[in-house]
């Protein structure tokens, strides 16, 4: 029975399902609004897990596919599917959202029925993007979550929030307008928008590199690679801190997920020619940025920078084309939307104290704060890649997979790793530990339940993935391997008329 | 014989017949009953445009010429004369009230609304030269006198004025063109033109006269660089009238400037592509970054219709099917989001004053949640942020051009969008990020919330079904390639 519901669909619009509730509340009962939102969201996370259970490990095909035409005349389709590789994602919007809204229960206060609505939108459109089979659907869930997030950052942001939208929103959208030219030609050339046909439609290689940068420029924004990353910072020290839970834990990804759901499969000549450039940008990004957070006195600037680097490995892991490379930055991109979204809520915890996000304010929190400083411990271990936690799954494979392909990359890239525990440590030790002098310090309560209730979850994900990574590894594998068969199918049929030629 | 050639002419060209004999009658039966009765003046002139819209769509299933060639009935110039009269209609929907309170509400208001829309039907309908040159002239002499409508003040009487003189010379440049074109091929008629460049012959003067009509043409759409009456016009008239400017007007022109184009001298596109290529980038980028720097919402509109223009004219400038329906498509759209932005504007006073500035609208959001929310939708939509109308309007224009190999146009087109958007997030911006100081007035007319309910609604739900105007537009555009 429940093959024949359109599951995807209903998880993608549950949401917008809430949205209409709120709007029917009175805006005096305006705290009803956060009830809605939270009951909405888990539901539709619950709904979500029928995907993990129902998957089938077994195969690489699209599973639970939709398919209802929607512009006729220009052959274009309401087409959706999971694979391997999207179904993470979906399930880590579904399961990153209900904790949003929980992180954010007393810290907003003003507009509260728009912010739920907000997030909520913004969960729909990421969970669409995710399960779009059609290249247009998916440009607009891809585009149109500029839109919430825009109006997060702006209206609930801190001081400098404008300028923080602003550059948010036209970095993105300088990068993604590229990639729409890529689309029109690319339904130009092969006559169809469906993202399966297209994987399977062999674009000249001239063609290839030319789509590959539009799109590049697209994904590199938002995943984001150095240079162009400078939004990230400024965007998440203004945003409210489950803005920048959202930001760091799904929107990033949407980069990655792109170069592995269109660059590798439909430019493969184009993704190999260009593998110089990533592993290039990608060591850069983990060593310069790592030194970067060193530098920094602003806890949320520090995160963001690590989440930078993080992201580093995951683009190098993505263009080693082989197998532990694909499924470590997988790994890795749900570790760190998991791991990074935990160390913004640590942060949040204090800035609702405090109401500052300074280093330099804190120290000695142990002392007072012993849950806190558990918490706040695990997720520094898992940034850091500590063995048993899901950070070391995710860097291990991709370090293993770039040994693979390039030795030089991966010494660079591994001191990025000890870099990544300095500047953690160095963050930990600076605020959890040290006397306790500062007088406001001294007043700070504990984690409340709902705090805890909100971390709990978190850092069981982080030990389940880092103690057995197995459950995941298995659900993409057969996709990752598709992928990189067809790979190396492409390269082979681009290299054999050369050697015919010799 | 002739009586009855005469009859299928009248029938051809009946609903401008009807519209011009409605007009008259209103003026009539305007100056009968006087200024005191202009309400009602209008509210017959919105139940005679509908008469007109129903009267298109009887007409519309044939494809016929009338007086002797002068007069082309087609798909295409169906569409926009029901866009057209659409447009007139919902711009005096919102006008009365803001009128009435200026006490500035004339009856012939609505009667040279009427006149200006007839000439714009029949700008959309001319398959000749002279005829062209008679229909724009018709509707630009309706909008001068439109412009300075409130004649006691300043701004408004400089504007009809500015208008007059620079609109005056735009004629004089359409009309020397046609000269040109005439002295050197010989004809005035459309199909007659055609067929004589399909020999292939062609004559610098021809050229020279193509050049001097596109030059006019692009003066009536504001393309830049022959913009510079926009802001100012925009500015002094009274909003509805800017309204109207920017909606119908535009609609016409653009129809009429492809007429032009695909019809006599569609052979000719080696000539004019490269000119309307280059009026479609100045276009786009003046509309871009003059709107910057802007802090009064109206001249910030008429940069943003330079840019809209500019888009427009990308799928002119391919000089293909898909480029004229990518046109008709994004102007279908650009007059949903127009009306509605214009409808907010027309509701901006503050303790009964019309207030214009951008920072007026600060904390919008707060005082009035749903205008807020609706002015939002048409930002985005204007800079093109998907699911919104305007993405898909500009998605089918960016389609075409990448289809006729235009990709330096895309380019810049796409990437100019960027800068535009920056100014149409500065207005939520303001609305949303700002505190405000003064609330703006909450008595609105019902019937402008309806419009800006409507056309906030239609941008918003457009995605989801947009086939029936996709494929009507698809109608529209393969006039130009279907042999009558």
């Amino acid at each position: 029975m429940i093959e024949s519901l359109p599951l995807l669909s209903l998880i993608t619009f549950l949401p917008l399902v809430g949205v209409l509730f709120i709007l029917t509340i009175p805006r005096a009962a305006d705290t009803n609004a956060r009830w809605v939102a939270l009951w909405v969201s888990l539901a539709t996370f619950a709904l979500s897990l029928t995907l993990w259970f129902q998957f089938d490990r077994t195969t690489a095909d699209f599973q639970f596919v939709e398919y209802i035409p929607w512009i006729e005349d220009y052959n274009i389709s309401y087409h959706m599917g999971v694979d391997g590789i999207s179904v993470l994602f979906v399930l880590l919007s579904t399961f990153l959202i209900p904790i949003c809204i929980l992180a954010s229960w007393t810290a907003i206060t003003s507009r509260l029925r728009e912010y739920m609505i907000a997030f909520l939108v913004l969960e729909t459109l990421m969970v669409g993007m995710f399960c779009a089979l059609d290249l247009f659907v998916f440009y607009v869930f891809f585009e149109a979550v500029l839109i919430p997030m825009f109006l997060i950052i702006g209206i609930w942001g801190g001081e400098n929030r404008v300028y923080a939208s602003f550059k948010f929103f036209l970095y993105t959208l300088a990068g993604s307008v590229l990639m729409l030219i890529a689309v029109l030609a690319m339904y130009l050339a092969a006559g169809t928008s469906s993202i399966p046909d297209l994987m399977a439609f062999n674009f000249p290689t001239g063609w290839q590199i030319w789509m590959w940068l539009a799109f590049f420029a697209s994904f590199a924004v938002k995943v984001p690679m150095w240079p162009v990353h400078t939004w990230l910072p400024d965007a998440h020290v203004q945003a409210p801190t489950a803005g920048s839970v959202i930001l760091a834990g799904v929107l990033l990804k949407m980069g990655g997920y792109g170069f592995l759901r269109f660059s590798l499969p439909i430019f493969p000549y184009a993704s190999d020619y260009f593998i110089p450039l990533v592993f290039g940008l990608s060591v850069v990004a983990v060593i310069y940025t790592s030194l970067v957070a060193l530098a920094q006195k602003d806890m949320k600037k520090l995160i963001a920078y690590s989440s930078v680097a993080h992201m580093g490995f995951v683009t190098l892991g993505i263009f080693t084309m082989n197998l532990q490379g694909i499924q470590g930055s997988i790994l890795q991109m749900i570790s760190h939307g998991l791991v990074s979204g935990a160390l913004f809520l640590c942060v949040g915890v204090l800035y609702d104290r405090l109401h500052t996000k300074e280093i330099s304010r804190f120290g000695g929190l142990v002392h007072i704060m012993p849950m806190y400083a558990f918490f706040f411990m695990i997720f520094t271990m898992a940034s850091i890649g500590l063995p048993g936690t899901s950070g070391f799954s995710g860097e291990f494979l991709i370090l293993t997979g770039a040994f693979k392909a390039n030795t030089t990359v991966t010494f660079l890239a591994a001191i990025g790793v000890v870099l990544g525990a300095a500047y953690m440590l160095w963050l930990y030790k600076r605020v959890i530990f040290g006397k306790l002098e500062k007088a406001d310090l001294k007043q700070m309560p504990d984690l409340s339940v709902r705090e805890i209730t909100v971390f709990v979850p978190l850092a069981i994900l982080v030990f389940w993935i880092g103690i057995y990574p197995n459950d995941f590894l298995e659900i993409m594998e057969p996709s990752v391997s598709n992928l990189i068969d067809n790979y190396h199918l492409a390269m082979h049929s681009y290299n054999t008329p050369q050697l015919a030629g010799l | 014989m002739l009586g009855n050639l005469l009859l299928i002419d009248i029938h051809t060209a009946f609903p401008e017949i009807y519209l011009a004999l409605a007009s008259m009658a209103l003026l009539l039966y305007g100056v009968f009953r006087g200024d005191g009765k202009a309400e009602e003046v209008c509210r017959l002139a919105v139940i005679l445009l509908l008469g007109g819209i129903y009267f298109v769509y009887q007409n519309q299933t044939q494809n016929a010429l009338a007086f002797n060639g002068l007069f082309k009935l087609d798909g295409f110039s169906s569409y926009l004369k029901i866009l057209c009269l659409s447009a007139s209609i919902l711009t005096l929907m919102i006008s009365v009230n803001y009128l009435k309170l200026q006490n500035s509400l004339r009856f012939e208001f609505p009667v040279l609304v009427m006149l200006a829309t007839l000439g714009m039907m029949m700008m959309v309908s001319a398959n000749d030269l002279i005829s062209v040159y008679i229909a724009v002239e018709l509707q630009s002499l309706s909008l001068y006198v439109l412009a300075a409508i409130r004649r006691d003040t300043y701004k408004s009487t400089e504007a009809g004025l500015k208008y007059f003189i620079l609109g005056a010379l735009s004629s004089g440049m359409l009309l020397y063109g046609m000269s040109l074109v005439y002295g050197f091929s010989g004809t005035t008629n459309f199909d007659s033109l055609a067929v004589v460049f399909e020999s292939g012959t062609l004559h610098i003067g021809i050229v020279v006269g193509l050049v001097f009509m596109i030059a006019a043409l692009a003066f009536k759409i504001s393309g830049a660089p022959f913009h510079m009456w926009t802001p100012d016009v925009y500015e002094g008239a009274p909003t509805p009238i800017t309204a109207f400017f920017a909606v119908g007007p535009k609609v016409a022109a653009i129809g009429l400037f492809i007429r032009v184009m695909m019809d006599p001298f569609a052979d000719l596109i080696g000539q004019w592509q490269q000119v309307i290529i280059l009026i479609s980038i100045a276009s786009m980028v003046v509309g871009a970054f003059g709107a910057i720097a802007q802090t009064n919402i109206k001249r910030l509109l008429a940069y943003s219709s330079i840019g809209h223009m500019g888009y427009a004219l990308i799928g002119l400038a391919t000089g293909t099917e898909e480029g004229i329906r990518g046109i008709i498509i994004y102007m279908t759209l650009y007059l949903a989001m127009s009306i509605g932005a214009f409808a907010i504007i027309i509701a901006m006073r503050k303790s009964d004053r019309v207030v214009e500035n951008i920072s007026d609208l600060a904390g919008l959001s707060k005082s009035h949640p749903m205008m807020a929310m609706a002015m939002a939708i048409f930002m985005f939509s204007m800079a093109g942020i998907p699911p919104l109308a305007g993405f898909l309007g500009k998605l089918y224009v960016f389609l075409s051009a990448v289809e006729a190999g235009l990709y330096g146009l895309a380019v810049i087109g796409v990437l100019s969008s960027v800068v535009a958007a920056y100014y149409y997030i500065r207005i939520i911006k303001v609305m949303y990020f700002d505190e405000s100081s003064e609330m703006i007035d909450r008595n609105r007319p019902g019937v402008l919330n309806t419009v800006i309910a409507g056309s906030s609604l239609f941008t918003v739900g457009f995605f989801l079904y947009p086939s029936p105007i996709i494929a009507a537009a698809g109608v529209a555009a393969n006039s130009f390639f279907d042999i009558l």
